[in-house]
């Protein structure tokens, strides 16, 4: 039982991760490309965060009587990768509203072959 | 306990993540990310993380959901068949998958004190930031100034976001008559949204101010201010909102949160310090942290703010512009 | 085993059972409007009842304070969340149920 509690995070995160890249190899539409890319980053927190928690510490703020806290570094390092991954998505999306002013579709296989519409 | 309810929240990310895959109906696929995202802010709770939690509950559910909302206004809401077999990519993640797991087994065991990712800088950030920051939350005092140098180029990313954004889509007010907002009749919205806005904004405040002390600091307060504009734009209209906060305005604010950080840096160097010392910024040390965590948490948070609304503003302005036509 | 900690714990425990009738009604419901209605009973009162719970938990501190205001803010907002939606469907032309069939008697009349 313990070597499951001891692996269970990190095989969530292979399965969440896998996933999303399976929706962003074989969906055919960019924004559910999207969807899968954000599926897929946001099991690369999940893994940053299970390798800050220590079993029986406490959230990194100081609290009287309280010497054992979680790894506060993983949180630093997610808490701006979250904001930095919403701003590269709107990039994307942006990308994708063009695509759809250009070539009238964004399903992959329809525009694929359309490059001398521009 | 805890662990009990680990399992049971990561089974049920699992599963919406299943089900992302196989929906065609592009909305509910958007509406299960934005369960997706609440269920793993959850999860970032149960796990200690309690800043993280706050940012991905406000951002991911809030503005990564509405942005794709709008976006799917305008690229339709039904994904067509695929063309292609779904046989290659499901044995490339298989193996991939296969491999990965294999990789988990040489993974130290989850939450054991002794893992080495605990060994090397944590110790002196948990045992001496509260003496040599001054701050309780070690986050903050990590985020703003162990790794000020760092955040800085997160802010420079999320800036240069914006002008990615703007420039393929542009924010162009309208010179016609402009659409009415279908929900220009809905008088209950109208009437809640004018009593929730103020509050939220007030919310922000604190969350931006009281970063120092408990979870939040610059960049969820910018999320959730600019979610409360958001909120004001998507009931009143866009030309409304750009009344109150012009997107032109908003750009001289995204540029001045970034030059605000980096002037703090400057100004370090000029009292003789390295870039970012905030210790020579007075004469106390500690003060000096103080001074530097707060200028430049606010200019996190007014970056993070006219980003996240310019951003929106973009994307609504082009949903009208292709309503019209 | 204090008086109000089973107070709370009964409060807890009818809070879990409203959000769960929720939670089933959701699934069990014939179309949106009644959906509609389950959901709106989890956002309600299984939110005042598992809120009240927690705070009779608390020992009226700076956390009883940010839970009233949490229940004062779901009791705005959630409310009107369900209207959204129901005056939404509406506008988008979704019948009920009773005006759906009836209208089928008519077609089948004719």
């Amino acid at each position: 039982m313990s070597f499951i509690f001891d692996y269970y995070n990190y095989w969530i995160v292979v399965f969440l991760m896998m996933a999303g890249f399976y929706i962003v190899i074989s969906a055919n539409n960019l924004v559910k490309k999207i969807v899968g890319l954000n599926i897929f980053q946001t099991s690369v927190f999940m893994l940053y965060i299970s390798m800050g928690k220590v079993t029986g510490g406490t959230a990194p703020i100081v609290v009287e009587g309280v010497t054992q806290y979680s790894n506060p570094l993983p949180h630093v390092l997610i808490l701006t990768a979250i904001v930095v991954g919403v701003a590269t998505t709107a990039v994307g999306l942006s990308l994708i509203v063009r695509i759809k002013q250009a070539y009238g579709t964004v399903e992959e296989n329809e525009f694929e072959n359309k490059d001398d519409a521009i | 306990m805890a662990e009990f309810i680990d399992l049971v929240l990561l089974a049920m990310l699992a599963l919406t993540a299943l089900r992302i895959i196989f929906l065609k109906d592009l909305f509910a696929v958007v509406m299960l990310f934005g369960i997706y995202s609440f269920l793993s802010a959850l999860i970032f709770v149960n796990l200690d993380a309690v800043d993280v939690a706050f940012t991905e509950a406000s951002v991911g559910a809030g503005i990564s959901t509405v942005l794709m909302l709008v976006t799917l206004a305008m690229t339709g809401r039904k994904e067509k068949q695929s063309t292609h077999s779904t046989l290659l990519p499901l044995f490339v993640v298989l193996v991939t998958g296969a491999a990965l797991i294999y990789g988990t087994l040489d993974m130290p065991p989850f939450g054991h004190p002794d893992n080495p990712v605990h060994q090397h800088v944590a110790p002196r950030y948990i045992e001496e930031s509260p003496k040599e920051v001054g701050l309780p939350n070690m986050v903050t005092s990590v985020l703003a100034s162990y790794r000020g140098f760092d955040t800085l180029g997160e802010t420079v990313v999320v800036f240069s976001a914006l002008i990615g954004v703007l420039s393929l889509l542009g924010v162009r007010r309208k010179k016609k008559k402009d659409l009415e907002s279908g929900l220009e009749t809905h008088s209950v919205l109208h009437v809640v949204s004018k009593i929730i806005i103020p509050l939220v904004i007030l919310f922000a405040l604190y969350v931006q101010f009281h970063g120092d002390f408990g979870p939040g600091g610059g960049f969820q307060a910018g999320v959730i201010a600019a979610a409360a504009f958001i909120l004001y734009a998507l009931v009143l209209g866009l030309p409304k909102a750009f009344a109150v906060v012009g997107p032109k305005f908003l750009q001289w604010m995204a540029s001045f949160g970034v030059l605000l950080y980096a002037s703090v840096g400057l100004y370090s160097m000029y009292k003789g310090g390295h870039f970012l010392d905030y210790n020579k910024l007075a004469a106390d040390p500690i003060a000096g942290q103080h001074y530097g965590i707060i200028i430049i948490e606010l200019g996190v948070g007014i970056t993070v703010f006219a980003v996240m609304l310019n951003i929106f503003y973009a994307f609504g302005s082009q949903a009208e512009r292709s309503n019209v036509q | 085993m204090d008086f109000l900690d089973i107070v709370s714990s009964m409060l807890l425990l009818a809070g879990v059972f409203f959000g769960f009738s929720g939670a089933v009604g959701l699934f069990r419901f014939p179309d949106f409007f009644t959906r509609v209605h389950a959901a709106s009973v989890t956002d309600s009162i299984a939110a005042i009842l598992i809120i009240g719970g927690l705070l009779l938990q608390t020992s009226f501190d700076l956390n009883t304070a940010k839970l009233v205001f949490i229940l004062l803010f779901l009791l705005v907002t959630s409310p009107t969340a369900s209207h959204a939606l129901a005056k939404s469907a509406r506008h988008g032309g979704l019948l009920t149920l009773a005006e759906s069939s009836s209208q089928d008697k008519q077609e089948s009349a004719k």
